[in-house]
């Protein structure tokens, strides 16, 4: 079954042969697109280092400082001080944990229910596509902070339907960690899975529907043909679906901050930049902890890349 | 491109130009009437725009006032006026701040000194919590506006049924015993927020400690009163409400808010809160929403004692107004302050929005008499008040109770002082994360 899925060797040869064939006709066509991409999105890019990269080298070079927003005149040269302080608090650790689970889990539970989404929404009939389509897509277009302030409210003690609704009109939702991060990974789920579904949706749109016929012809079942045709022809789509919501999922800030404010063990490594940056005002400190924070999304970023070796031009279609 | 797509770009230039022009003219065109003040000021019942309506009529011309909404909580009020004023913003020109964080502004230099005739002007009669609160390092540093104090609200159906004299001051203690003895609840806020450190700074105070010893020292030399007798007494109590049940299961997440939303219901006994509960509890029977006799069994009492047959030291609040001192008006802005703080705009607000004024005389206003019968012994509870830590450094100390004090349940008279004091120690010191 799994030859099924990919091209006979021959024929990928010959394929090959007549793509290097063709590289070396189009070089001279293929410099002078170059130049005009680089022309098209040299703006872009220069924009984007400047807002990007000017930040984060601003943010290196003030977390090498102790220094106070309050009293600039007292900011003096610490070196490597405030990255041992943060690396040895027990605060960054509870966070660095807190925040893993929220986004191991929001993402696994959103891959499974998205990729349900995305075989309705691909598979329904075309003239409920629009209709289920934007039902699917609502919860996307809802403002963080607006989406955690109905989850807030509807779990809140006093005010919230759902105590009722379970019979249980003495648990406070938001006192104790396990429920409060219950509610905040609801909360987060119902809001970015259709972010999720609609990557997996391009992607199994892209599946050829001869490959799903022959599968078919040879009997394969609809559980069998998932596995061993669609999910690996869309793998690229999976994995950088997965790939975008990770990095998404682990700068969880806006959840936490509307439902319980750090309360309850619920701080995440965002919300801790936030503390020491905006609320203690403490430029150093406060750098040192994003530079941090921003060096761990770029491991995740890297260690995805090497290990589901994640093409992100395979994606796009560009293969 | 074309020379249709070329006539098609200048048209949407010289489109963005009229539009970019159109709305330069308009900013000019602020500039013809009088200088228009910057007040920035915390979301309230509207009082303070309508103080800033009359204010602007008062001055015939010379300025007017317009009102910048801040955030809603008052940490949330800082981070957007610090940011401010460190990024050189000088449309600030008046703000209203949260007496714990004046110190902090006025040691970054942010507010402008206030000049002798006003300073005469503006604290003659003027209760002792406001004028301290106003106050950083011996110098005025802000104009007394309203001054907040929690009173100890009863039902005295509840205090009857449980027999409690009330008429005497009553301890924590007593207040457990009864609210456990009638099951009604004992509200206080518990949840991780500035109003927990209010309440822990007021029992630590009434017990006859203080939370920072030494405000005039160097932050690293700060030595801090939580691992202390009054400390672990105040701890005792909180546990002991935390574990009796009596704060209810919301105790964790209390709020002023859900406090008086309890207080207001069938399971409502005591509770600690601003005066902010009675009009709304007013509004309430003018909405057909509450029952006249259940407002007629709101009873008012002195914050609660530590000891029995000690003075409690209440919290105090409220609000004072600082000019800043990037503003390039600052002259206006202090007329426009002495304007805001007038002791008869303080009565008419305290009638509108429930905030008690800093000015004596207007406890003697027989309008404020009518609308608030327990205006006297909230002059009182001022008198008595005790502040929260007055440090540029107040965030940090406040942030550091609410981790460590926080939630009730877990807080132990044997650890929680003690390991509180050493993590503000040192988070002070740079030596720790918040």
């Amino acid at each position: 079954m799994s030859t099924l899925a990919k091209q006979p060797p021959q024929e990928q040869a010959e394929s090959e042969r007549a793509n290097r064939t063709a590289r070396r006709v189009k070089s001279e066509r293929a410099r002078g697109e170059n130049r005009l991409g680089w022309m098209l999105a040299g703006p872009a890019f220069a924009v984007m280092v400047l807002v990007t990269g000017y930040p984060i080298l601003q943010a290196f070079f003030d977390s090498l400082f102790s220094y106070r927003l309050t009293d600039p005149a007292a900011r003096r040269f610490v070196g490597l001080t405030n990255y041992g302080v943060i690396l040895t608090d027990p605060v960054w650790w509870r966070a660095f944990w807190v925040t893993t689970l929220i986004t191991v889990v929001t993402v696994l539970v959103e891959l499974v229910i998205g990729f349900a989404f995305a075989l309705v929404m691909l598979k329904a009939l075309r003239a409920v596509r629009p209709a289920l389509r934007t039902v699917i897509l609502i919860p996307y277009a809802i403002i963080t902070v607006v989406s955690a302030f109905a989850w807030f409210f509807a779990f809140n003690i006093n005010s919230g339907f759902v105590n009722p609704l379970i019979g249980q009109p003495d648990l406070n939702w938001f006192a104790q960690f396990s429920t409060a991060v219950t509610v905040i990974m609801l909360s987060e789920i119902w809001k970015t899975t259709p972010f999720i579904s609609l990557l997996i949706l391009s992607g199994l749109a892209q599946v050829p529907e001869d490959l799903q016929e022959a599968a078919r012809v040879d009997g394969a079942t609809w559980w069998q043909r998932l596995w061993k045709v669609t999910i690996p022809n869309m793998k690229a789509a999976i994995m950088v679906a997965v790939l975008f919501r990770t990095l998404d999922a682990f700068r969880i800030f806006d959840n936490v901050f509307i439902m319980t404010g750090g309360s309850a063990g619920t701080e995440t490594l965002s919300f801790g930049a936030y503390r020491q940056t905006i609320s203690r005002l403490e430029i150093g400190l406060g750098s040192a902890y994003s530079v941090l924070l921003f060096l761990t999304v770029v491991l995740i970023c890297v260690g995805f890349i090497k290990i589901f070796k994640v093409d992100l031009g395979a994606a796009r279609g560009e293969r | 491109m074309n020379a249709r797509g070329v006539r098609r770009t200048r048209t949407a230039i010289a489109a963005a130009a009229v539009v970019a022009l159109t709305g330069l003219a308009a900013c000019g065109s602020g500039e013809g009437g009088p200088p228009s003040l910057n007040w920035y000021v915390n979301p309230d019942s509207g009082g303070q725009e309508r103080i800033a309506k009359e204010c602007t009529a008062e001055a015939g011309g010379e300025y007017t006032i317009k009102l910048p909404r801040l955030p809603r909580d008052a940490p949330g009020q800082r981070e957007q006026l610090i940011r401010r004023l460190a990024g050189n913003d000088t449309s600030v020109d008046i703000m209203s701040l949260d007496p714990p964080f004046i110190p902090e502004f006025a040691q970054a230099g942010y507010l402008a000194p206030v000049p002798e005739d006003v300073k005469a002007q503006v604290t003659k009669d003027v209760v002792a919590g406001a004028l301290q609160g106003s106050t950083w390092k011996d110098e005025l540093v802000a104009l007394p506006f309203w001054a907040n104090t929690q009173l100890l609200w009863y039902r005295k159906s509840v205090a009857e049924q449980a027999g409690l004299d009330m008429s005497q001051p009553v301890t924590w203690d007593q207040l457990i015993e009864a609210s456990q003895k009638t099951q009604k609840r004992l509200g206080v806020q518990g949840t991780r927020a500035e109003s927990l450190t209010v309440w822990i700074n007021a029992m630590i105070s009434s017990a006859g400690g203080q939370i920072l010893e030494n405000p005039g020292a160097e932050v690293t030399q700060y030595k801090l009163g939580l691992d202390s007798d009054a400390g672990r007494r105040a701890a005792e109590v909180m546990q002991t409400i935390a574990r009796s049940g009596v704060g209810g299961p919301q105790l964790a997440t209390a709020t002023e808010d859900i406090n008086a939303t309890e207080f207001e219901g069938p399971d409502g006994g005591f509770m600690v809160n601003w005066p902010f509960v009675w009009p709304r509890a007013q509004g309430y029977v003018k909405a057909g929403t509450m029952q006249k006799p259940t407002l007629d069994d709101y009873g008012w009492a002195m914050y609660p004692a530590m000891t029995q047959g000690e003075q409690s030291r209440p919290p105090y609040g409220g609000i004072n107004i600082g000019i800043s001192a990037l503003s390039k008006q600052k002259d206006l802005a202090f007329k426009a302050g002495q304007c805001i703080v007038d002791e008869k705009k303080q009565a008419a607000y305290f009638i509108s929005d429930g905030n008690p004024p800093s000015a004596k005389a207007a406890y003697e206003d027989p309008e404020v008499l009518k609308a608030f019968p327990m205006a006297p012994l909230i002059r009182e509870s001022l008198d008595k008040s005790a502040p929260r830590p007055q440090t540029p450094y107040y965030n940090e100390i406040s942030g550091g109770l609410q981790r460590t004090w926080q939630p009730p349940s877990v807080v132990d008279p044997n650890t929680t002082p003690k390991d509180s004091q050493s993590l503000i120690t040192a988070i002070l010191r740079g030596d720790a994360l918040l």
